[in-house]
């Protein structure tokens, strides 16, 4: 912070992240009206609350470990020489994970003041993005299991996917040094693979445990149509969702840095990788993208308001990986594609399966996701997936990735700790309390206080002689 | 006397790093934080537990469980 020009970059990188995560707290408001809106009236407060709660148990973890996971890890396991990479900002205990000046460090033995002078600026708002993202992974299970999950165990998961693997999948394949980019070319710009694939197999290893919800299925195994008990609340969700997506994709980027190599300075905005981009170029592509996201998923579902608005949603996660270098046509056909492939998965899956996704997240997020990375893969072929390194994006090295983030880090994980839970008896709520509703004991509590209002207000009438 | 690491904004901003109050103790902190956190987490499965036995008490007493299909209020005093 030695002179102007610094200065003010650093500031304005600052400010840039901390208006990408008042943007990106809409996701999380869209997440929890389009999860209300699609259970039935008997299970709303547990909807709600087992959602709302991600927010706080997320945050705290990602503090305590997830944070320094993205730093500490982009050599993976073992592939690439290294190790664990020190990252002292990063450590939860360490003065740059507070409120600091940015002058002389407390701690001058692991801190220089060139350190402080940047950290204490952008770590605050940079983990804060990161962890919008990390609710975001974690919103996208609770979605696919309301109405027979026990919250206990859901959180669990989501602490799990929301604060560790997710990030692990981050420091690997969406970091400029991570070993998938530099070993296989891996790109995915806007997190096709890094949130929604690996989300979207999660929501499928814990549905595959969870089961689906009582009635679901007929005798002869076709599925019936839990409708949702407010669609309105589910397209505003929807809708706020869309909204808050623009935080997300802003934040994916780095807003100004040098990107000259040598010869000068060319100031640019960048990808998650260093790589040059431009706020325009997002822009176009992911509206593009979201309208033939709509169109498409329109098309598929005859109209259907559910499936055209998620299909606007997978529309852009089906562009993302791709979307800072695609032109806005290839955004838009991709976007108007991947939804209508994954409609069918979801019912084919659902009819094969019998998995019950109450919102079609594995779809949506699952197989867009995966999509996504593997179109981007044939679609940038060739393209340098790093300015660092010397690595190209290749299908084989997306297809890879997308394997990665999709069964190894979101799948197997979850599939394991679902079994976990499961095997304990605490994966599910009891028969009898899903029956009659998961807000049972809300309404139950609720009605006793009622009654004795009502009783109170009784008594006073009569007191009062308005009533006998 | 501060239980910061400056007493005053008027010497020179780049020697005042942590803002916060009582540094040094982060470690100590960061314990207390987690420890709370897992508490958390063992507290909720208790309540969960709990609240889920005493619903299935009320809806195992008579007919409540089909007055309760039927929409029907169920109390927990029933």
């Amino acid at each position: 912070m030695d002179n102007d020009v610094t200065a003010l970059t650093i500031i304005f990188t600052e400010f840039y992240y901390w208006v990408t995560v008042v943007f990106m707290f809409l996701i999380h408001v869209g997440f929890c009206m389009y999860e209300v809106g699609a259970s039935r009236r008997k299970n709303h407060m547990h909807t709600l609350m087992k959602n709302t709660m991600v927010i706080p148990l997320v945050t705290v973890t990602f503090f305590f470990f997830g944070w320094w996971i993205y730093f500490a890890f982009p050599n993976g396991p073992g592939i690439i020489e290294g190790g664990l990479i020190s990252a002292p900002w990063a450590e939860p205990w360490g003065e740059l994970m507070g409120s600091h000046m940015g002058g002389t460090p407390a701690d001058s033995a692991t801190f220089t003041p060139d350190d402080t002078a940047f950290w204490a600026r952008i770590n605050g708002v940079f983990w804060a993005a990161f962890l919008l993202f990390s609710w975001t992974a974690a919103s996208i299970i609770s979605g696919a299991v309301i109405e027979r999950v026990r919250s206990g165990a859901f959180w669990i998961i989501a602490v799990l996917i929301g604060s560790f693997t997710w990030i692990i999948d981050a420091a690997w394949g969406w970091h400029p040094d991570g070993w998938m980019v530099r070993v296989l070319g891996y790109h995915d710009a806007y997190a096709s693979g890094v949130i929604h694939a690996i989300a979207g197999g999660a929501a499928l290893a814990v549905l595959i445990h969870l089961g689906p919800r009582i009635g679901k299925f007929r005798a002869d195994g076709t599925p019936r149509n839990i409708v949702p008990h407010n669609p309105w609340l589910i397209t505003v969700g929807l809708f706020l969702i869309y909204t808050g997506f623009w935080g997300f994709y802003v934040a994916c980027n780095i807003p100004i840095i040098d990107v000259q190599n040598g010869d000068g300075v060319f100031l640019s905005a960048t990808n998650i990788y260093l790589t040059p981009t431009t706020l325009s170029a997002i822009t176009f592509n992911f509206l593009m993208s979201l309208a033939g996201g709509l169109m498409g998923g329109f098309l598929i579902s005859r109209g259907d308001a559910f499936w055209t608005y998620s299909g606007g949603l997978c529309g852009v996660i089906g562009a993302s990986a791709g979307n800072d270098l695609y032109h806005p046509l290839q955004a838009m056909i991709i976007g108007a594609i991947v939804p209508m492939i994954c409609y069918k998965l979801h019912y084919w899956v659902e009819r094969r399966f019998k998995i019950d996704d109450a919102v079609g997240a594995v779809a949506v997020h699952g197989y867009g996701g995966f999509l996504g990375v593997v179109i981007a893969g044939f679609m940038l072929w060739g393209y340098p997936a790093s300015q660092k390194w010397d690595a190209v994006i290749t299908p084989w090295g997306n297809f890879a990735g997308a394997i990665i983030m999709f069964f190894v880090l979101g799948f197997v994980p979850a599939y394991i700790a679902a079994g976990i839970l499961k095997a304990f008896n605490k994966l599910r709520v009891p028969l009898e309390i899903e029956l009659v509703g998961l807000d049972l004991s809300e309404y139950a509590a609720r009605y006793e206080e009622e009654d004795d209002i009502i009783r109170a207000e009784l008594e006073a009438a009569r007191a009062a002689g308005v009533l006998r | 006397m501060s239980t910061g690491s400056f007493e005053n904004w008027q010497g020179n901003m780049l020697d005042i790093g942590p803002l916060y109050p009582f540094v040094g103790s982060e470690g100590l902190m960061f314990i207390v934080c987690v420890a709370f956190w897992i508490f958390w987490h063992v507290a909720q499965w208790r309540m969960e537990d709990s609240n889920f036995s005493d619903d299935m008490k009320v809806l195992k007493q008579g007919d409540n469980l089909q007055r309760a299909l039927k929409g029907e209020k169920i109390l927990r005093s029933m």
